[in-house]
């Protein structure tokens, strides 16, 4: 293997020069070949905006769905062929506003699923508006005097769920960000990774070194292991921690309490229908 | 007790009507299975409220001589367990009406209109056996007994039903059976009534579905094995059907947190490599509009069952309508084709539904079974089902390096791979996209891909199931029908008794069959009845085929046509038999 496995050649990006994403691609790529994950076992998930193009600009399977609905066919994807590596990927708009639902619940269902949110505060490919994770006060063209509420949470509300992988990573920090990337998609089980990243074209105060000014990483003495903990960190006052912030490895997978891989086994695609038992079915409706 | 005997032939229709829990399902089972197995035909529908308990529910068993299975307003048989449950059904009782009631419990002024009442002290009865529990077994046993269903199995069955419970309460609900069986052999031998229905004993060979089941059941024949779905009446038994065969059949079974998941799962579903659908209702279908336009796009297999329920909003949630045939013919954005399959019969609504996930996956497109609550909660025995004769095949391929999943093709289907199964990778979009379902903004490409895509109608349309024609073929008037109507229309007419006179059924609506144009061509009346208030299938008829539709039929109270209902409305409309 190749560390280009996933490169796309030649092709037209269209992300602003100098966003963040560019980065995120790279660290992904990167993580990918060092987990020696093949572009064919690759199932690339995404909704819709500029980060949820990522799919389109390395070479994996794709599907590419709705604003707001990676989630569920990301889950639906991984149960039907676990053999899968599956990665939905979308901006906080996407995963945190319009489908919200899908990440508490895929919280919920837990399924071995990495959960990629490009987090940069704002709208970009609807050019400006706030996100659910804007700060307060932040003006935009629709909210004119400024974000009146308080941002969403990410971290805070996936330990309250008890989300099985939870992290922060930064852009602008390409090691961290892919050493993160690695150990999400090797959990076993649903893993959240929020990735702060400024917006070059619409949000002007979130920048780099915003970022930099207001995150700090955990050290080695943290343990994400304790809920408890984990939870101070995701709600504490002024800076954020970058790192991985909680995990709980003991959760079944979405995937393992379906009763589809046992003696029925093999990949769907190859399954036919048993009409032998189906007879047995209709006959066992003759009441006799 | 009642003054004149009334003899019923052939056809008798059994209501039995109570408020929520008081245990009108358990009677119901009981006499189905019973009069199935004595060698009746017989035909169960029912009606109810949006609420677990109280109220005014009922169930219409018909048991007839030959096969039946549609709607009476007419009541030979009444079993009210309650005074609110009388009024409930007043419209439909005559004199000619036996109500075998507990007069206590009906709380009655007088008895004025109601000759055919018959005093049942049901609750003495039952609490003499030993609580009020007893009180459907005793009814159980009574109706059973007036068709001369055979008292030992009549026990038999009870001891079935009951066996998991304790030896005493087995003892007492064959002696509650046997009380009301001895009652009724009273009202036979004092000449009160007599019914004379022929046996044919292989009926109780018979399988007893309802229109649920028949859906689940041909979901299973297709190889099924994804449903995700949000639970809404009256599509949530198609998902309660499936979800007790999953662990036998390896179906995944998922009750998402809302539809939009619903839908969007099955799409995922599909797209690596299972036969999934999601089985909703009205409002939820409104949520999964986006993925039926997802399917459009992506050319994703989808199959989506949707019973109706008369709308606009929550409307009435546990009644029935005709009235999404537009909502699925016109669901999503843009343009791309799709199939809608409407059975009328209990075998067809397993055989399409079965069918179903293989034109879905063959053409990559949303096809829709659209049933109604009247269909999905009715019931009725048919010899079996048959769902060998074509076997449920797959379409997918194996991909290889140079794979393109949206390959320009002249039928316009490309060949549909999975990931993970060969060299190739499987990209699919929601934005317009190449031919290797990358995201693309060139306009050329954009024709190309609309284009395809509307190309498969064409194969569609002539794979499409053709409409079905009862009477002589040389009519002048054609009745129109569609969907769940099918054994109702059929029934009235003929009663109508008209040889220039021919009911057309369509069980594909849409896209039509291609003979519909000459069928529709020759007649020089045509009638569409459908239950809704728009004329929904009358316009979509219009517009595909130029005919003039000249008079409708249509109901939109909720309510199934009723045989003797619509036998009227023809009368009027089309006049008698000359």
């Amino acid at each position: 293997m190749e560390p280009d496995i996933f490169d796309m050649g030649e092709i037209d990006i269209a992300w602003c020069p100098g966003c963040g994403n560019f980065a995120i691609l790279k660290a992904l790529k990167a993580a990918l070949f060092e987990l020696e994950i093949t572009p064919q076992n690759l199932v690339m998930v995404s909704g819709i905006g500029q980060a949820a193009k990522i799919p389109h600009y390395l070479r994996a399977n794709v599907f590419n769905g709705l604003h707001g609905r990676a989630l569920p066919p990301a889950t639906a994807i991984k149960a039907v062929n676990p053999a899968l590596t599956v990665i939905a990927e979308s901006g906080d708009g996407d995963m945190y506003g319009e489908g919200g639902n899908h990440l508490i619940n895929a919280m919920r269902r837990n399924p071995d699923i990495t959960n990629v949110v490009h987090n940069n505060m704002v709208y970009g490919l609807t050019k400006g508006q706030a996100s659910p994770t804007s700060r307060m006060g932040f003006k935009t063209p629709v909210q004119v005097r400024g974000v009146a509420v308080e941002p969403f949470n990410p971290i805070a509300v996936a330990v309250a769920m008890d989300a099985s992988f939870v992290a922060r990573a930064f852009a602008g920090d390409f090691k961290e960000m892919k050493a993160i990337l690695i150990k999400a998609v090797s959990h076993h089980g649903y893993a959240l990774v929020d990735i702060l990243q400024p917006c070059i074209s619409f949000n002007k105060l979130n920048t780099y070194d915003w970022f930099k000014e207001h995150t700090y990483y955990l050290d080695d003495a943290y343990d994400p292991t304790d809920r408890a903990a984990a939870f101070n960190v995701a709600v504490e006052e002024g800076k954020m921690a970058l790192g991985v912030i909680y995990r709980n490895s003991d959760r079944p997978c979405f995937e393992e309490t379906t009763t589809v891989f046992g003696d029925n086994g093999g990949p769907f695609y190859t399954r036919q229908p048993d009409l032998e038992k189906l007879n047995g079915l209709i006959d066992s409706r003759r009441g006799t | 007790m009642g003054k004149k005997t009334r003899k019923i032939k052939d056809d008798v229709s059994l209501v039995i009507c109570g408020s929520a829990g008081q245990g009108i399902q358990t009677v119901e089972t009981i006499l189905t299975q019973l009069l199935k197995r004595a060698g009746f035909h017989v035909f169960g529908t029912k009606e109810y409220m949006s609420r677990v308990r109280g109220g005014s529910n009922s169930t219409g068993i018909r048991v007839s001589s030959t096969s039946r299975p549609s709607l009476l307003d007419r009541i030979d048989i009444l079993v009210p367990l309650d005074g609110k449950a009388l009024k409930h059904v007043q419209t439909r009782i005559s004199d000619d009406t036996l109500i075998l009631a507990d007069k206590e419990h009906l709380g009655l002024a007088d008895e004025k209109g109601l000759p055919g009442l018959i005093d049942i002290p049901f609750s003495q009865l039952a609490s003499d056996m030993g609580g009020a529990i007893y009180a459907n077994s005793i009814a159980a046993g009574l109706v059973a007994q007036l068709f001369g269903v055979d008292r030992e199995e009549v026990f038999l069955f009870l001891d079935q039903l009951f066996s998991k419970k304790k030896p005493e309460i087995i003892e007492n609900n064959r002696k509650a059976a046997a009380k009301g069986c001895e009652i009724a052999q009273g009202l036979v031998d004092s000449g009160e009534i007599f019914i004379d229905i022929q046996r044919q004993p292989h009926i109780a060979e018979d399988i007893l579905i309802n229109g649920a089941e028949a859906v689940g059941i041909g979901a299973v024949a297709a190889g099924c094995n994804f449903v995700s779905s949000y639970p809404m009446s009256p599509s949530t038994g198609v998902l309660v059907f499936l979800s007790g065969q999953a662990e036998k059949f390896g179906i995944i079974s998922e009750q998402a947190e809302d539809e939009i998941s619903a839908v969007n799962m099955m799409l995922g579903a599909w797209y690596a490599g299972a036969r999934a659908m999601v089985t909703t209702s009205g409002g939820g279908f409104a949520l999964m509009e986006e993925g039926v336009s997802l399917a459009g796009v992506m050319e994703s297999p989808a199959v989506i069952h949707l019973a109706q329920r008369p709308g606009p909003g929550t409307g009435l949630p546990t009644r029935t309508a005709q009235g999404d045939l537009e909502l699925a013919l016109y669901s999503g954005h843009g343009d791309f084709p799709r199939i809608i399959l409407a059975p009328g019969r209990i075998e067809d609504a397993a055989i399409l539904t079965r069918d179903a996930f293989t034109l879905a996956d063959k053409f990559q497109v949303p096809v829709f079974i659209l049933t109604d609550q009247y269909f999905i909660d009715s019931y009725y025995n048919i010899p079996s089902l048959d769902l060998q004769d074509k076997k449920a095949e797959s379409a997918i391929v194996e991909t290889d390096g140079d794979y393109r999943r949206y390959r320009i093709t002249e039928n316009g289907i490309s060949p549909r791979g999975v990931p993970g199964y060969g060299n190739g990778l499987v990209v699919t979009d929601s934005d317009e996209h190449d031919e290797d379902g990358h995201i693309t903004e060139d306009l050329h490409v954009r024709v190309a891909m609309v284009d395809k895509r509307k190309r498969k109608l064409d194969d569609m349309e002539k794979e499409a199931f053709p409409p079905e024609l009862i009477g002589k073929d040389d009519y002048e008037t054609l009745l129109i029908g569609w969907g769940s109507t099918y054994p109702i229309i059929r029934e009235a007419w003929s009663i109508l008794d008209r040889d220039d006179v021919a009911f057309l059924h369509f069980r594909q609506v849409y896209p039509l069959h291609p003979d519909t144009s000459a069928y529709l061509k020759k007649a020089k009346k045509r009638i569409v009845i459908e239950g809704n208030s728009d004329a929904q299938f009358a316009t979509l008829l219009r517009l595909q085929t130029d005919h003039e539709i000249h008079e409708t039929i249509l109901k939109y109270n909720g309510a199934q046509f009723s045989v003797e209902e619509l036998a009227g409305r023809l009368e009027t409309t089309i006049g008698k038999k000359e």
